[in-house]
């Protein structure tokens, strides 16, 4: 009798899956606050909540289709609901849930300052899809990038992250 | 096979952004129509979003207004009165006011109507509040919970009692999408108040507010108020818009000038706002009636100019057009204060009974008789 075997590899094997509720809810109740938050305070609309579950999404399931198709569907969700036209944020989410699960099935994701540093760069990487959607795609010459401001979101897109990755870590399924 | 094995990542990636770049350009290729800024398939998919996030919005909404409520109406009533005595009297100055402008808007009908000038009123509004926002800061838009059920359409004026805060966007049957004038996409036509200068105003990327269209020009100065100007047909005529903040050189466009302008209404913190949903060739009933009562003032107090004997200084709101109550008492007529008071003044000669024959005929020189200093109040407290 010959014995099949087969190789798993890292990602495979380190791969992790969330339950239903736990996969629709969570991204629709960050998109909810994104557009609820602003409303008490103006300042909160400098955070990026979907792109925060995006990402965790992403990182954690190590599969880029799956990070692929949650970033499609979170972003789409956005721009429905911020007036803007559909696929700007569909785009650029899809991107950093591709990237996002790529790059988590090759390095240590489970590190606070490792995710630290994948939040505020990926916080940049978005800023700068959205621009070059925004001015190339759409031709909006108005649209301009401003540094500044875009390090602050990164930052403070990093600063909500770290605990939310911490939350949503205790809704994991091993497998 | 293998190809597709071993790039099916990639290539569902690329999938998915080629179907929303295409989409997109549906989107941008779609003729835009004022009243329908999207297409009916991007509409449909908009409304059906909305519809299942505004029974949250609400909740929300109201749970947060009722704890503010509970906060502001039963809890939080410090200085309370005094703000009542004070608005008091801001009141009745402003009643003062209203009359002296409703002289200049009579004026201005008259005028109007010698010239068979046409001009637009707010004929009927709608009151909304808002319960939710973008939550973006690409975009600048507030949802309302009026929709076409309360007869909102696309494209109307939203305002405040401070000015305009933008037009509606999507109308939906129970909720609206109000596009703020500081969104990168809206726009208004506005007129600067002192130099009557028209130009039009847009929404930048960062939230801001300001006017592109202008080349440097030295009449036009910070603090200037800026209303609409009626020619975009979105906006009634003369509604604030806000004050000229600061002028500077546009670098992308140039040779004009970015003129920042800070917004009448504070864009984000709007809680209630009316929408105007008709315009009406002539001024409402209450308003021509509050006209009217001004023209019956108005000759009233020609009238008392002829006679400035009987001007009540006392009373200045009597004075100054607050119609007279009808039961109340006849102003008795006093002569006008004195400048300089002398001998002759009213109130200076002291009593007969304190007057002795033959003593010296100076007032300031008899022990009992009042100064000249004394004198104006006394006088004063008489009027």
């Amino acid at each position: 009798m010959m014995v099949t075997r087969s190789y798993m590899s890292r990602r495979e094997v380190e791969q992790q899956s969330f339950s239903i509720p736990v996969t629709v809810l969570v991204p629709l109740g960050a998109v909810l606050l994104q557009v609820l938050l602003p409303r008490v305070f103006h300042g909160l609309a400098i955070l990026d909540l979907p792109f925060i579950v995006t990402l965790f999404f992403a990182i954690s399931r190590r599969s880029a289709i799956a990070g692929t198709a949650t970033g499609a569907c979170i972003g789409l969700l956005q721009d429905v609901l911020t007036g803007q036209p559909i696929g700007v944020n569909g785009m650029a989410k899809s991107v950093i849930g591709y990237a996002g699960a790529s790059l988590g099935s090759r390095i240590d994701v489970e590190n606070t300052a490792t995710r630290a540093l994948l939040a505020f760069g990926f916080s940049l990487v978005q800023s700068v899809l959205l621009y070059l959607i925004e001015r190339r795609l759409l031709g909006i010459r108005a649209f301009h990038l401003l540094w500044l401001h875009e390090l602050l979101r990164a930052a403070a897109n990093t600063a909500v992250a770290l605990p939310v990755f911490l939350l949503l870590d205790r809704a994991k399924h091993q497998e | 096979m293998d190809f597709l094995t071993q790039y099916k990542n990639a290539l569902f990636l690329i999938a998915v952004l080629l179907a929303q770049a295409i989409a997109l350009a549906v989107q941008v290729r779609s003729p835009v129509d004022a009243a329908k800024p999207d297409g009916p398939s991007v509409r449909l998919i908009r409304m059906w979003a909305m519809t299942s996030v505004t029974p949250v919005e609400r909740v929300t909404h109201a749970l947060g207004s009722g704890a503010g409520h509970a906060w502001s109406e039963y809890i939080d009533l410090r200085h309370v009165r005094q703000q009542n005595k004070d608005l008091q009297q801001q009141i009745a100055r402003m009643r003062i006011e209203e009359a002296a402008i409703s002289e200049d808007a009579l004026e201005g009908r008259r005028l109007q109507a010698m010239l068979g000038f046409k001009e637009s009123y707010v004929g009927s509004t709608v009151a909304a509040e808002v319960i939710g926002a973008s939550g973006s800061e690409q975009s600048h838009m507030l949802t309302i919970d009026k929709g076409s059920r309360d007869g909102l359409r696309p494209d109307m004026a939203v305002i405040t009692q401070n000015g305009v805060v933008g037009k509606l966007r999507d109308v939906f049957p129970a909720t609206s999408e109000v596009l703020e004038l500081n969104d990168q996409s809206s726009g208004a036509g506005v007129v600067l108040a002192t130099t009557r200068i028209r130009a039009i105003l847009r929404g930048t990327l960062t939230g801001r507010v300001q006017i592109g269209n202008l080349t440097a020009d030295s009449r036009i100065q910070p603090g200037e108020q800026v209303l609409t100007s009626g020619g975009d047909q979105v906006y009634p005529r003369g509604l604030p818009v806000g004050v000229v903040e600061s002028i500077a050189p546009d670098p992308d466009h140039q040779p004009y000038s970015a003129i920042r302008v800070r917004p009448a209404v504070d864009l984000d913190r709007v809680e209630e706002v009316l929408v105007i949903t008709g315009m009406q060739a002539d001024l409402t009933p209450a308003v021509q009636q509050d006209l009217a009562a001004a023209e019956v003032q108005h000759a009233a107090d020609l009238s008392a100019e002829r006679l400035p004997g009987i001007h009540d200084d006392a009373n200045p709101a009597a004075a100054s057009g607050a119609a007279p109550a009808a039961n109340a008492p006849p102003v008795t007529p006093h002569p006008l204060p004195v400048l300089h008071s002398d001998r002759f003044t009213s109130g200076t000669t002291p009593p007969a009974t304190e007057m002795t024959p033959g003593a010296a005929s100076s007032a300031e020189s008899s022990p009992g008789a009042p100064s000249s200093t004394q004198a104006q109040p006394q006088s004063g407290a008489t009027r």
